[in-house]
């Protein structure tokens, strides 16, 4: 197969396109999880704040303005196909202006501080994204862009469990963090989990988690039986909308799964507030 | 819907009950991490604060930039415990009353009983919704922390919720001890 080249402003453009876009407009499954939790809702109180948060959306698109001040840390999924060649310039520094001028000309909170443990000075322009480059077979190039909220994203939340204390561990571990977490992420979440692999692995499958279609189950039966028990059980705690109690404290559950080393069983939760912001496009 | 004006005193406070709705309009200040920080050092050091906080509100907000033409961009409120550490000190000061999300710990709340004050909740991540009530902001302290500078904001009918009252009233334990199932009652 051929080499197709791709020119490095064309990946700036579209990087520019996606933040605004998605910090504008919360994605139709999200949407459609909010109005139906907003049905089930069994507190008066709960439902009029799932009416607010639709009502909020409607008002961001249609005034193209940020859905949620907090327009987040930029995280930034790349698939780039082997026989791609980026061209005109480098990917990394293409992504990151992408972001610059996203923030800048969509008005955009900045909201990202470098030297974070000590003179806390804001970079101005919402740069560095995190970024995550996969190789993969084909001649494309996929872009997902998630700004992430910090208020959800304090609640991240790792365990090394050992394989003995297998499932009901981490069943355990992850309602005992939602429970802790309480209001603070901004309910209803949607709880990234990825169990398996490494530290570092398990933690990107949960963010991962988050962007997969809201509610669809995990294609593998025993995966999807675990979701719907998660969800059974966070939803048992009575949190609900904003924390002011209720039915739905989650729209959904997804976890996603990698072999774990024979002594091992890493569990990571990432938790995603109602704001679930993602938008992606292919090159 | 009640309607309340700052500034604030005692006997507003002690009226306001965990779950009633309010209707705030008038002036409102804004301060988040980074200016509570500040704050609370020139508290120490004995200056003086950006704005006199006695009697006022504080709203833990950063905004989205404002849209040309526009007061102000996105404008709900940010989680209000980590502001827990410095809440004590203003209401200290005479603080009355602030407004975020999500509950306080116990010393905000012992605090709010002791100096009479009030934590009313905004909906988290209803920004867009919320900026419609704000018809004025300026920048009135810090403007190089950016989004985190202090604002001077006039607010009409902005509504929020009491979650926190001087009685000890606490509108997310109420909601949650009714929701919960037993099985995870303590």
């Amino acid at each position: 197969m051929s080499i197709r080249e791709i020119q490095s402003d064309k990946i700036t453009e579209a990087v520019a396109e996606l933040c605004k876009q998605a910090n504008y407009y919360l994605p139709d499954d999200v949407l459609d999880a909010l109005k139906k939790a907003q049905n089930e809702e069994e507190s008066p109180l709960g439902k009029e704040v799932l009416g607010k948060i639709i009502e909020n959306a409607d008002v961001a698109a249609q005034k193209q303005t940020p859905l949620c001040q907090d327009c987040g840390t930029v995280l930034i999924f790349i698939e780039i196909g082997q026989d791609v060649h980026v061209v005109g310039g480098s990917l990394a520094l293409a992504v990151e202006e992408g972001v610059r001028q996203g923030y800048a000309e969509g008005y955009l909170r900045k909201s990202m501080v470098a030297n974070p443990f000590s003179s806390r000075t804001n970079t101005s322009d919402n740069t560095p994204p995190v970024v995550y480059t996969n190789i993969v077979d084909g001649d494309k190039l996929k872009i997902t862009v998630m700004p992430k909220g910090g208020g959800s994203e304090n609640m991240t939340r790792f365990v090394a469990l050992t394989p003995a204390q297998g499932r009901t561990a981490i069943v355990d571990f992850v309602v005992d963090a939602v429970d802790k977490a309480g209001s603070s992420p901004c309910p209803p979440i949607i709880v990234g989990i990825g169990i398996g692999g490494t530290a570092d692995k398990a933690m990107l499958l949960s963010k991962k988690a988050l962007v997969r279609e809201v509610g669809g189950p995990n294609a593998d039966a025993e995966v999807a039986a675990l979701e719907k028990e998660l969800l059974t059980e966070i939803n048992a705690l009575g949190i609900g909308p904003q924390g002011f109690g209720g039915i739905i404290t989650a729209l959904a559950v997804h976890v996603e799964v990698f072999p774990a080393h024979i002594a091992s069983l890493p569990v990571a939760m990432t938790v995603q507030c109602h704001s679930a912001r993602h938008k992606e496009i292919v090159l | 819907m009640l309607t309340l004006e700052p500034p604030i005193d005692d006997l507003m406070v002690e009226s306001l009950k965990a779950g009633d709705r309010i209707a705030i309009s008038g002036v409102v200040y804004t301060a988040r991490d980074a200016a509570h920080k500040r704050m609370i050092e020139a508290l120490n050091k004995g200056e003086s604060l950006p704005f006199d906080v006695a009697g006022q509100i504080i709203y833990y907000m950063g905004p989205a930039p404002a849209k040309p033409g526009e007061v102000i961009g996105s404008a709900g409120p940010t989680t209000s415990m980590r502001m827990d550490v410095y809440t004590p000190h203003l209401l200290e000061a005479g603080l009355k009353g602030m407004i975020g999300k999500g509950g306080r710990s116990d010393d905000v709340k012992r605090a709010i009983e002791k100096y009479k004050a009030v934590y009313f909740v905004a909906i988290g991540g209803a920004g867009a919704l919320i900026a419609q009530s704000i018809k004025k902001a300026e920048v009135i302290a810090y403007d190089d922390l950016g989004a985190e500078a202090v604002r001077r904001l006039q607010v009409e009918n902005l509504p929020v919720i009491v979650a926190h009252d001087v009685y000890g009233g606490d509108l997310y334990h109420e909601g949650r001890s009714k929701y919960r199932k037993p099985a995870h009652l303590p």
